[in-house]
């Protein structure tokens, strides 16, 4: 068996009397794609927060490449390669795209307490994000402002934040959210060719994107992880079928 | 900076470093003297621009550092130590500190509570200042100006007009040095997405401590500043209705922009100072009733010349070449 890039056990949050995340058991391996559905509410967000540090769980245990990383802020689960994207667009928006990257990069620069030399001409932080921006195919795009981009180009943006931190797990929550079927094919490309070179937790809810892409697939009810397994298997598994699939597996509402 | 802003602050500064020739060609000795106050001023509401304006922090006791500053050194010449080589770094010190303890809290905290609880401190420290019995309770006490071993003479109203245009020229470099470097990027990105911050990696809250901190030491330095130009300290310098005076400067002059919290210092005492003179041309007696006119003028800046002076003012000079 692969080495574990991630290994969530006994995984517990609740906000009120709602049960976001029950007892849930995840293992990423190195290298795989590993695509998290379920339906709405089922608890995808909160388990992406809480594996990136952004909220706290209630109890249970998150190993990141053999570190318990349980408690730690998400700034320092960040310095140790977990990146993520947001669901609902996350960027800076007054800034132009290279400076939204150009601070991801900057952040694992060293410290930022240097307050004289000007932070835009410095190559050293310039060069890797338009690399960055170059990799998710918005390298023409660079010096614009990131709240005039598309939406389309806003989700390419948020990957390339993620990827300028030079992750070794990227949590990527739903990066075809909002769009349409071009942008969407063009997002696919785009994942397949960071597959190649990346370990990847995917939040989808688009199930064509998934069966394309997906090493293993774990499906999330009411917190729960009900099954995991490769496409194939989850594609046949009957309790799949009945809390989640229904009949025909495209029947499922692509809100967010 | 873009040129128009590199521009814009340089006639501000020529500006002022005019004043005392043209006051002394026009015998209106009075006029170096009043601009001292609004460098001063502007000092406070240029460093109060660096958190608000680039770190989103609505800090409503900012005025509270200009008492500490201030009270630094009127303690110190109190107990007969009048050197300002001690003073300086003194307030330097005192209104770091303050900053620093004042904005560790209050940072933990986001919003109106922010507002809430920066008004409190300051509002502490106020009273505080008025239960000092030694140093003259809430009626202050006069204090000798500070010397500089026959370095800087601050009795010499020309010499001292000059050290604060120093002063102020330098700050406002220093700020605009700041908001552009890593330092700065963290500052602008923490105030347009904190949560992504700490996503792509960064410890947010200690970055933005230290932009208080440093914003506090800036307006303690004002302090010190004013407290030789008026020759007297009291706890007014702390009082809320001073830190809304610096908030209104930073919004009058338009926030974000640094060389607007000049503008908007000398813009808000050019008013206050003038205005009631103005409206006794209109008709005697007019005068006292000068905020009557300058509440609305200060809401019809704020609510249509959006960015307030400085965005008047670049429209103005693109429109005019």
């Amino acid at each position: 068996m692969a080495e574990l890039a991630l290994s969530v056990s006994g995984l517990r949050k609740s906000f009120g009397g709602l049960r976001a995340t029950d007892n849930l058991d995840l293992d990423v391996e190195q290298g795989e794609l590993h695509a998290v559905i379920g339906p709405n509410g089922a608890g995808k967000t909160t388990l992406i927060s809480q594996l990136a540090g952004e909220l706290n769980p209630d109890g249970g245990r998150i190993i990141f490449e053999g570190r318990d990383v349980t408690r730690l802020p998400a700034h320092r689960r960040s310095a140790l390669g977990l990146a993520r994207s947001f669901q609902i667009t996350s960027v800076f928006r007054s800034l132009s795209a290279l400076d939204n990257v150009a601070m991801a990069v900057q952040a694992h620069d060293g410290h930022s307490f240097r307050f004289w030399a000007q932070a835009r001409r410095q190559p050293g932080l310039r060069g890797p994000a338009l690399a960055a921006l170059d990799q998710v195919g918005l390298a023409g795009r660079a010096e614009a402002v990131a709240a005039e981009l598309s939406h389309g180009e806003q989700r390419q943006l948020e990957i390339a934040m993620a990827l300028a931190t030079r992750p070794r797990l990227l949590l990527l929550d739903e990066p075809t959210a909002g769009m349409g079927p071009d942008e969407s094919g063009r997002m696919v490309e785009l994942l397949q060719s960071l597959k190649q070179s990346h370990t990847i937790v995917l939040i989808e809810h688009d199930m064509d994107v998934i069966f394309q892409l997906a090493d293993r697939i774990t499906v999330l009810v009411y917190g729960r992880a009900i099954a995991t397994g490769a496409p194939d298997q989850i594609r046949r598994n009957d309790v799949v079928r009945q809390a989640y699939l229904g009949e025909e597996h495209s029947e499922v509402p692509a809100d967010a | 900076m873009t040129r128009l802003q590199f521009r814009i602050a340089l006639v501000l500064l020529l500006m002022f470093a005019l004043v005392p020739p043209l006051g002394a060609l026009f015998e209106q000795p009075f006029l170096s003297y009043f601009f001292a106050r609004i460098m001063i001023l502007g000092i406070a509401a240029v460093s109060l621009d660096l958190i608000l304006g680039f770190g989103g922090m609505v800090s409503f006791g900012h005025a509270v550092y200009l008492g500490v500053g201030a009270y630094a050194v009127g303690v110190l010449s109190h107990h007969g130590i009048d050197n300002g080589f001690i003073q300086f770094p003194v307030a330097v010190l005192a209104s770091g500190l303050a900053a620093l303890a004042i904005g560790a809290m209050s940072i933990r905290t986001s919003g109106v509570y922010f507002i809430m609880i920066t008004l409190a401190f300051a509002q502490m420290l106020y009273f505080l200042g008025i239960s000092l019995e030694e140093y003259g309770g809430d009626d202050g006490m006069a204090i000798n100006r500070s010397e500089f071993g026959g370095l800087i003479d601050l009795w010499d109203p020309m010499q001292f007009y000059y050290l604060v245009f120093g002063l102020l020229a330098l700050f406002t470099y220093l700020a605009h040095r700041i908001v552009h470097s890593r330092f700065g990027m963290v500052l602008q990105g923490t105030r347009s997405n904190e949560q992504r911050m700490r996503a792509i990696g960064f410890p947010t809250y200690r970055y933005r401590v230290a932009a208080f901190t440093i914003a506090g030491v800036m307006c303690g330095v004002a302090g010190a500043l004013l407290a030789n130009w008026n020759e007297f300290v009291s706890p007014d310098y702390m009082h809320w209705t001073r830190s809304g005076e610096i908030l209104i400067m930073v919004i009058l002059g338009g926030i974000g922009t640094l060389v607007g919290a000049l503008l908007g210092a000398t813009g808000f005492l050019l008013l206050e100072e003038y205005l009631p003179d103005l409206m006794d041309l209109g008709a005697q007696g007019w005068g006292e009733h000068w905020m009557l006119l300058f509440g609305p003028l200060l809401i019809l800046v704020v609510l249509f010349g959006r960015g307030g002076l400085y965005a008047l003012l670049t429209r103005w000079a693109i429109r005019h070449g």
